[in-house]
């Protein structure tokens, strides 16, 4: 057993999580929630990975083989595809926030509280 | 709310989550030895009950077709906010620029790499229950096509292809025709996006059943939904290198 998959998927999260905190650049930011969201990718794929499993399709080998989990990895495209709408979406606002401040940096937008 | 008071309530969330998040990691399967029984079942199933050769593509078009509608309308609504935050460089300000790609090599380039992705998008997208693929992924490579065919011709000719005023009736028939085929089966009484057609012999592009048709459906939405974003960031910055967003 190891333990190591999800250290990495940890990992990912938390250095996510401390360029969101620090983050000095909105651009940055929102790359940030994107590293933060691919350690959700290994989480769920390490979570459904079998020893010696093969990927769950079945066209060239049997179907007796002993496969990984399909469904966390039709999870993992469904975060996937989240993860890039709301990058879209970030960016964008990144874009309108610089046209209202002229700045990316969040700590410049003065009339922002809290 | 000043630095200190910010960076101390950071930390506190932050030892929460860590405390949360060690409690739940410590509880996880060990690695390779995953217990759940859904996924055995689904591999075990998916050739005799579905005729389908990819579990993943089944269970993303099949199994959960009604989780994958709401994530497709997740996208659709994402590039419709996106449109609707970007709308600020109007058409009539951007219509007057012309932009010839200069280079002979780029638009080589970029008929080329159009070409081939587009080839490649179709295969993927067609082959989704066969090998890997499938409508979302396939809709992705079929969006990067038409962008690098941005990289080929001047940038008003490639809005008469691509532009999405274009691109949004594309994803919004691709996202409908997803829950139109759920009530087709809901009207002939099944279960809501229930398979209602011939399943198909195993490992030909045929096999499936309706899910083939919802695969296409999400491919076109996908595609769709990419050029909508990728239309809307281009638009965007042609006015803003134009000068059209200095005088606001």
């Amino acid at each position: 057993m190891s333990i190591l998959p999800y250290l990495l998927a940890v990992w990912l999260v938390a250095i996510g999580l401390y360029g969101i905190v620090s983050s000095r650049n909105l651009i940055h930011l929102a790359v940030c929630v994107s590293v933060c969201q691919s350690g959700t990718y290994v989480l769920l794929l390490a979570i459904g990975y079998k020893d010696r499993g093969t990927a769950p399709i079945f066209s060239d080998v049997p179907a007796s083989r002993r496969a990984v989990d399909p469904v966390v990895q039709a999870l993992t495209l469904t975060d996937i595809v989240v993860a890039v709408a709301i990058s879209a979406l970030l960016l964008s606002l990144a874009l309108k926030a610089f046209d209202h401040h002229g700045s990316l940096d969040p700590a410049e937008m003065a009339d922002l509280k809290g | 709310m000043s630095r200190t008071v910010r960076l101390t309530m950071v930390g506190v969330s932050l030892a929460g989550f860590a405390a949360l998040l060690a409690w739940g990691v410590a509880d996880l399967p060990s690695f390779g030895h995953y217990p759940g029984p859904y996924g055995d079942l689904i591999v075990k199933l998916v050739q005799p009950q579905r005729h389908m050769a990819n579990a993943v593509t089944a269970v993303v078009f099949d199994y959960r077709g009604f989780d994958t509608m709401g994530e497709e309308l997740l996208l659709f609504a994402a590039a419709s906010a996106l449109a609707l935050l970007l709308r600020e460089t109007r058409e009539d300000e951007v219509e007057d620029i012309r932009e010839p790609v200069l280079s002979d090599a780029i638009r080589g380039g970029g008929l080329l790499a159009s070409i081939v992705t587009l080839v490649v998008g179709l295969y993927v997208v067609a082959h989704a229950f066969i090998t890997p693929g499938g409508g979302f992924q396939g809709g992705v490579v079929l969006a990067a096509s038409l962008a690098f065919l941005f990289l080929a011709i001047e940038y008003q000719r490639w809005g008469k292809v691509a532009h999405s005023s274009i691109m949004e009736p594309v994803e919004a028939f691709g996202a409908g025709a997803y829950v139109a085929l759920g009530l087709i089966a809901l009207a002939s009484g099944l279960a809501f996006l229930e398979n209602f057609m011939e399943l198909g012999v195993f490992g030909r592009l045929s096999s499936g059943g309706s899910a083939i048709l919802l695969n296409l459906a999400s491919a076109l939405a996908v595609a769709g939904g990419f050029l909508v974003i990728f239309g809307e960031c281009l638009q965007e910055n042609v006015g803003a290198r134009h000068g059209s967003r200095t005088n606001r």
